[in-house]
């Protein structure tokens, strides 16, 4: 038996069989959608360059050549995209800023997704005034636009990436609650929900190991599709100067930093914007994939 | 006279195994009269009846030797063709009202819009509504004219829904599953009108139902349809002397209110009946 | 004493009065059915009983005890339920091993592994249907899991909501007969709710049938055999369950 028909048995014969079988049920209709696949690669490059980025950047980031010589050439074969005001590659400083790019995404990821979950399966499970606290909560959140919400933060905690970070993830989980919320409220009236109650479960066990695992999948296309526009804000608040601070090379940043020469020596502000496009296209490719997946409302 | 011939028609559906054929070489005549179909889920019944209507999903693919309504070859026929003969002289109720019916407009106004085809102008639509409306015995046409579906009982939605197909007076109506939605007292009414229409008008009926005991009961003839095939065609009346065994074990595995009998005789499926 | 003993229960969703005072007393052993057409309040009593609907008044006692609210868990133990829609009743991403090892769990048994096994072998599915998810089976092998979970805590009360109504004839046929060898092997109780009176005579020894939220009345098997029914409501359901007759012309 090869391991494909392994996988794809009607009569798996353990636990683990059955979980890796419908995993890679789910994979071969996922690989199926050509443009998720395109967004998926240019996901997996974005983790490889941020993790070899010393190997792979041919320049230091932050240490610059010699300011007489080297400071704002052309891409050239020396400089692929060319060097920036402080004589610095500016190809080395986007693989470097990969690395910042991805720990924005990953942190608000796992910030955001769970408090999101949490906040939403429970006000939708209990319904009443539970429901209406948590929910008013949200609504707050919600009414702040999302960057004016960050400076906000940003200035009471002081500029830095980190608190830049934690200003995203703060007002990232408001959407991912209302979706979180909407989905409990189909699922908690089903039969089978009904029917774990009537095996005397608890409310934390129904939550956690019954409504959550239908709600995370519609949940998980959405963090995806937010990526983007996390990714927007983070160079966002860059620009503005309060988040990554200089001499990181985070790619918001290095747009702030490239704009005075925009017209003269338009590499220094364009190829950081090029690499913000390529990887939020690239999360909006791998979300609507995700969906045609994982989200079973969107099947025909 | 033949309203409706039928000769090998076959429904395929493409699937990851190949294609997968849900109707197989399923042959038939409808005369004006009530011709049931019946089998359980995955025979293709449902299939057959969308077929004749050319509703097949366009995933799906419909051929057949022979499909002739009223001297009209379905098979050639062209969008607009379809259009002139779906509603006007071809009609079908399904199962759930609520999936028919227009959730946003009234039934009058959904009714004289269908009536619009036949009637000469908008008063005589809605007259032809409100007769339409007691025909099928609703007692307070008004009431059910101003109504959003959403408003009536399911059994109201389902005469109100017969009552939307029947107001071009076609010549062939595909009932399926027409009153399995419905509870049993008023599923006998709704088959009531269903059959004083086929009487008084010599309209043609396919009613396609899982129920046989309800098919054998009302229908004239009966195909028994399993696994995309019809596996044999007999008289209503003749049920109680069906040949095949699976028409005799579906007889046989219904409980009845005066039988005694246990355990219950199930089915014994043969892979041959498939074939 | 009976086994459950039901008196003038009302149920009241908001404005909509579900139940209007049912009385019934189902007997250890017994299996009990209620007959109703849809809006009958006939599920809404069995919801009750176990505590997914409301008891707005009147009492609901199981071996003389009034029951709570909520439920406690010696009282799952005792009694459970198996639902209509077998595509609904199972969780879409638990295999058929979680389902029903999960109640195990909770209620703290340790020879779960056993168990699992002889529950899918007492309801004729075997080893092979383990770790299948809900997709890989058909409606009747679902029904039968959802047995076989509600069997796993050895109740011994069985609440039946039209089990079978969604299957087809043929595997309502094995379904129902599961059920009935289970109940004789078992000495299980019964409360058996459906609007197909063949299945409810088939099944039940006594039945009640209900309109509008109350009882209609209450009948043996005997009497509905006979079709010796009281009211001219049952005995339309009767009529009508028999297909469909022509008027002579």
């Amino acid at each position: 038996m090869s391991t494909r028909e392994w996988l794809l048995t009607e009569q798996p014969a353990s636990r683990r069989q059955a979980r890796l079988g419908q995993t890679y049920r789910t994979w071969l209709a996922f690989t199926h959608n050509r443009l998720a696949m395109v967004g998926l690669g240019i996901v997996l490059v974005l983790v490889v360059v941020a993790v070899l980025a010393p190997w792979l950047a041919p320049y230091d980031p932050i240490v610059g050549g010699s300011l007489r010589t080297e400071r704002l050439l052309a891409p050239s074969w020396q400089h692929l995209m060319g060097t920036d005001d402080q004589a610095r590659d500016i190809l080395s400083r986007i693989i470097h800023g990969s690395r910042i790019t991805l720990l924005v995404v990953a942190l608000v990821a796992v910030i955001a997704t769970p408090i999101g979950l949490l906040v939403g399966t429970t006000a939708g499970y209990y319904g009443g005034w539970v429901d209406t606290v948590l929910m008013r909560i949200t609504d707050i959140f919600l009414a702040f636009p999302r960057l004016i919400l960050a400076l906000a933060f940003v200035a009471a905690l002081g500029p830095g990436i980190e608190n830049a970070i934690i200003a995203i993830a703060i007002t990232s989980w408001p959407p991912y609650a209302r979706l979180a919320r909407a989905e409990t409220l189909t699922i908690r009236t089903a039969d089978h929900i009904d029917a774990i109650r009537l095996q005397g479960a608890h409310s934390a066990r129904i939550i956690w190991g019954h409504v959550v695992p239908l709600c995370l999948s519609s949940v998980i296309v959405r963090v995806t599709l937010d990526m983007a526009g996390i990714i927007l804000t983070a160079a966002g608040l860059g620009f503005l100067g309060l988040g990554a601070q200089p001499p990181q090379p985070e790619w918001g940043a290095m747009i702030a930093g490239g704009r005075r020469f925009i017209l003269d020596h338009w590499w220094v502000a364009t190829m950081p914007g090029l690499a913000i496009f390529v990887v939020s296209l690239g999360f909006n490719f791998l979300g609507d994939g995700l969906r045609d997946v994982l989200d079973p409302k969107a099947h025909k | 006279m033949t309203l409706l011939a039928v000769e090998n028609l076959t429904v395929t559906f493409p699937s990851r195994q190949g294609p997968q054929s849900v109707v197989r070489n399923v042959s038939f005549t409808l005369g004006r009269e009530r011709l049931g179909i019946v089998g359980e889920s995955g025979s293709g019944k449902s299939q057959t009846g969308r077929a004749l209507l050319g509703l097949t999903p366009t995933s799906g693919l419909a051929t057949a030797d022979r499909m002739e309504f009223d001297g009209i070859d379905l098979r050639a026929a062209s969008p607009a063709q379809w259009r002139k003969l779906r509603g006007a002289r071809m009609s079908m109720v399904m199962q759930d009202p609520k999936f028919s019916l227009n959730p946003v407009m009234t039934i009058g106004r959904q009714l004289a819009e269908a009536a619009r085809r036949v009637a000469s102008g908008s008063a005589d639509a809605r007259d032809r509504a409100v007769a339409m409306l007691e025909a099928v015995q609703i007692r307070d046409p008004a009431r059910v004219m101003a109504a959003y579906p959403h408003e009536l009982s399911g059994g109201m939605g389902q005469r109100a829904m017969i009552a939307m197909m029947l107001i071009t007076e076609p010549d062939l109506l595909i009932a399926d599953e027409p009153t399995s939605a419905l509870d049993v007292t008023v599923q006998i009414e709704v088959l009531r009108i269903l059959d004083d229409l086929v009487t008084s008008r010599g309209m043609g009926l396919i009613f396609i139902s899982h129920d046989l005991q309800l098919v054998s009961s009302f229908c004239d003839r009966v195909l028994v349809m399993y696994a995309g095939r019809v596996v044999e065609e007999l008289r209503a009346a003749d049920l109680a002397q069906a040949q095949h065994p699976y028409t005799r074990g579906l007889m046989g595995c219904l409980p009845r209110i005066d039988g005694d009998q246990r355990p219950l005789p199930t089915l014994q499926r043969d892979e041959a009946w498939a074939r | 004493m009976p086994l459950i003993d039901i008196s003038d229960l009302h149920v009241r969703f908001g404005p909509v009065h579900a139940v209007r005072g049912v009385t019934l007393a189902v007997n250890e052993g017994e299996a009990f059915g209620i007959v109703g057409e849809s809006g009958s309040g006939k599920s809404t009593v069995l919801r009750a009983i176990c505590g997914l609907a409301p008891t707005s008044a009147g009492t609901i006692r199981i071996d003389g005890q009034t029951l709570t609210a909520p439920r406690s868990p010696a009282f799952y133990r005792r009694a459970q339920m198996v639902f209509q829609d077998p595509y609904a009743s199972l969780h879409p991403r638990h295999t058929v091993d979680k389902v029903l090892s999960e109640p195990l769990a909770i209620h703290g048994f340790s020879d779960r592994e056993a168990r699992v096994e002889r529950a899918l072998n007492d309801v004729g599915l075997g080893q092979g249907f383990r770790f299948r998810y809900p997709h890989q089976l058909s409606g009747g092998q679902r029904q039968r899991v959802a047995v076989a979970r509600a069997l796993i805590l050895e109740p011994t009360i069985l609440l039946l909501d039209e089990p079978t109504s969604a299957l087809d004839a043929s595997i309502q046929a094995e379904v129902l007969n599961l059920l009935d060898r289970l109940r004789s092997e078992r000495g299980l109780t019964y409360v058996l709710v459906s609007h197909d009176l063949a299945v409810v005579a088939h099944m039940c020894e006594r039945l009640i049938v209900m309109q509008h939220g109350q009882t209609v009345e209450e009948l043996t098997r005997a009497e509905l055999q006979s079709h010796r029914a009281a009211k001219d409501y049952t005995r339309n359901l009767l009529a009508a369950s028999e297909g469909f007759t022509r008027a002579a012309p």
